[in-house]
């Protein structure tokens, strides 16, 4: 049966990526805690690891309230849209070189298509509606403004993250994420892996800062400025629609993480695993294993910075997307080029 | 049925559907997302037609890009909707639709008159022409010219924009 | 397999409902959506006969046009922001004077 591979990797994928996110979330608060020296959430469960649990029963649980001068349909159809592009992006990342199980070799990849990188980018521009859509439907001041400032950051930030990735693209030759993982094998003076973030320093920057700005997090998080805007675009939103939002930006941040693994840092490769003589089996789960290690690392980051760094003014955010990350990416791009035709000539 | 047709059927019907609302909707607003719903069942035929590169494009220009700023700019003026406007039948809504369908029984005879000529599909070769390489190797080759005219083009466009929307022109 | 001239029928009812919002509504950007609505519908057309002819040209002119296409929004909702600033209308039937 040809169609039940598709369907089993994707059950398998989303329910790794609901369960990814609530863990994450967990993280978050445990983390966020932990560097401002107080406990975080340690009731529910050993720990208060349930906690997540927890909060979606409550959001499941809490009324659904409408504003009387939204739009009803635009309301509903926001968070909708929001939590499907988190979803889907993540189809076309690889998280696991080919696995032999049941005398078959299976593609860790839910859809290999050949131009996954524009999917990815398209995705990311859809990402904008359910924010934007949200802010207008409400029918409330400051969610209009949360909804204008992300189309106009994510927009502004989707040029140099575009950009950032053509560097990657250049060097791999090929558009398709799977092609672009098997591209960083190997060895440079044979002990430093041939990871982009090695080749593509400048570029691996820009596209670590456009991800926080099209996560929408601190010090990027203007659509949600708490301490201006209320709660932004989602001010008015309550129960599991709430619920939508939040678990797609938590969503959003994994699959950020895992697109910065698989582009920059070697995706699923275990520098030296192939020297060690394991069995393939034990040597596929381990790679595995290295891209949710390297996906935590980056994760963590995220948050370490979240609770570090405090939120730029407008006007901040758009001179350093225009002003600096383009000019930036461009230069990179442009340096990527004479740099490979130098190495070829 | 095949998968092909199911596609084509399915699609052109959302796409003339949402074509529908776009032109009939009081508000700006439900009008671009029937709008952005067009786009993706276009990008949808796009891939029937094995034109992958043009399907990302268009989801990536036309409902990435330009309809984020039709929101944008709808959002900026608080458009509402327009009431008074349309509630009743004027003689501009009947002459413009009975010219419109006019127009569209002309497109339709000069498509009878050549139905016969219409070239069948070579599959393979459909194949090959619409990937990312093909279109890239044509586009800094044949057609590298109007390419880099197209830089010349959006750049005076920025310019424009930004010197249109300025608050005061001095 | 379908055949093109259904392809072609799909763009002409396409372009004609665009046709049908230029001609009828008078909100500026609803009238300017329907513009993009029957560029599109053109894109269809090009990119069904690059298909079936086995010929790229024809999608290097969609290229192009999605290209004029950003231009033209970019400065088409520039003018429009800027008639709005004037007029406090987006209503082309009170937008007759060429100058103010």
């Amino acid at each position: 049966m040809d169609l039940l591979e598709p369907i089993i990797k994707i059950a398998v994928v989303l329910g790794a990526l609901l369960t990814a996110s609530a863990i994450v979330v967990l993280f978050d608060r445990k983390f966020s805690a932990y560097i401002q020296n107080r406990y975080g959430p340690n009731r529910v469960g050993p720990g208060g690891w349930m906690q997540s649990i927890a909060d979606v029963v409550k959001l499941v649980m809490k009324e659904d309230i409408v504003p009387k001068a939204a739009n009803r349909f635009v309301h509903d159809l926001a968070p909708m849209i929001s939590i499907t592009v988190a979803l889907t992006t993540f189809a076309v990342i690889p998280f696991g070189d080919t696995i032999p199980l049941f005398g078959k070799e299976y593609n860790l990849i839910i859809a290999d298509v050949n131009v996954g990188i524009l999917y990815i980018l398209a995705m990311t521009g859809m990402g904008v509606y359910g924010l934007t859509l949200a802010g207008w439907s409400s029918n409330n001041k400051y969610s209009l403004f949360g909804g204008l400032r992300s189309s106009a950051q994510l927009i502004s930030y989707e040029l140099s993250m575009g950009l950032s990735l053509i560097g990657v693209i250049m060097i791999a030759g090929t558009l398709q994420i799977d092609d672009i993982v098997r591209s960083q094998t190997g060895y440079w003076f044979g002990w430093i892996p041939q990871w982009n973030v090695i080749s593509q320093p400048i570029g691996f920057i820009t596209f670590f800062v456009a991800s926080f700005a099209e996560t929408n997090r601190l010090p990027f998080d203007l659509p949600e400025a708490e301490p201006e805007l209320v709660g932004g675009y989602h001010t008015e939103y309550s129960g599991m629609k709430f619920g939508l939002f939040f678990l797609s930006e938590y969503a959003n941040m994994i699959v950020s993480s895992a697109l910065i693994t698989a582009l920059f840092l070697g995706g699923w490769h275990l520098p030296f695993a192939e020297t060690w003589g394991l069995d393939p089996l034990v040597l596929a789960l381990l790679k595995i294993g290295a891209f949710m290690f390297k996906m935590f690392i980056i994760i963590s980051f995220y948050v370490v910075i979240r609770w570090t760094l405090p939120r730029f003014r407008y006007d901040q955010l758009m001179n350093l997307g225009w002003k600096v990350m383009l000019p930036v990416s461009i230069a990179n791009v442009l340096a990527t080029g004479v740099v490979m035709l130098w190495l070829t000539r | 049925m095949t998968l092909e047709q199911l596609m084509f059927y399915g699609l052109g019907a959302v796409g003339i559907g949402s074509g529908l609302l776009v032109v009939t909707r009081r508000n700006p607003v439900m009008s671009a997302l029937s709008l952005v719903l067009n786009f993706f069942c276009l990008a949808g035929l796009y891939l029937t037609l094995n034109a992958q590169f043009i399907a990302v494009i268009q989801i990536i220009v036309y409902a990435g890009a330009i309809m984020v700023l039709f929101l944008f700019v709808i959002m900026l003026l608080n458009l509402r909707d327009e009431r008074a406007l349309s509630d009743r039948l004027s003689a501009r809504k009947i002459i413009g639709a009975g010219l419109a369908f006019g127009l569209l029984l002309q497109v339709l005879y000069i498509l009878m008159s050549a139905a016969d000529g219409f070239p069948q599909k070579d599959e393979a070769l459909a194949v090959s022409t619409g990937t990312v390489e093909v279109i890239g190797v044509q586009l800094f080759t044949t057609f590298l010219f109007p390419f880099e005219i197209t830089s010349l083009l959006l750049t005076a466009a920025i310019v424009g924009a930004v010197l249109l929307a300025k608050k005061k022109l001095d | 397999m379908v055949p093109l001239s259904h392809y072609l029928f799909l763009s002409a009812v396409l372009f004609m409902t665009g046709a049908v919002g230029v001609l009828t509504r008078r909100n500026a950007i609803i009238v300017f959506m329907s513009i993009e609505l029957m560029l599109n519908s053109v894109n269809l057309t090009l990119v069904a006969f690059s298909s079936f002819l086995g010929n790229v040209t024809g999608q290097m002119l969609v290229f192009f046009v999605m290209t004029v296409a950003a231009a033209e929004a970019a400065v088409g909702l520039a003018i429009i922001i800027a008639i709005y600033r004037r007029k406090q209308t987006v209503n082309l039937d009170e937008i007759n004077l060429l100058k103010w």
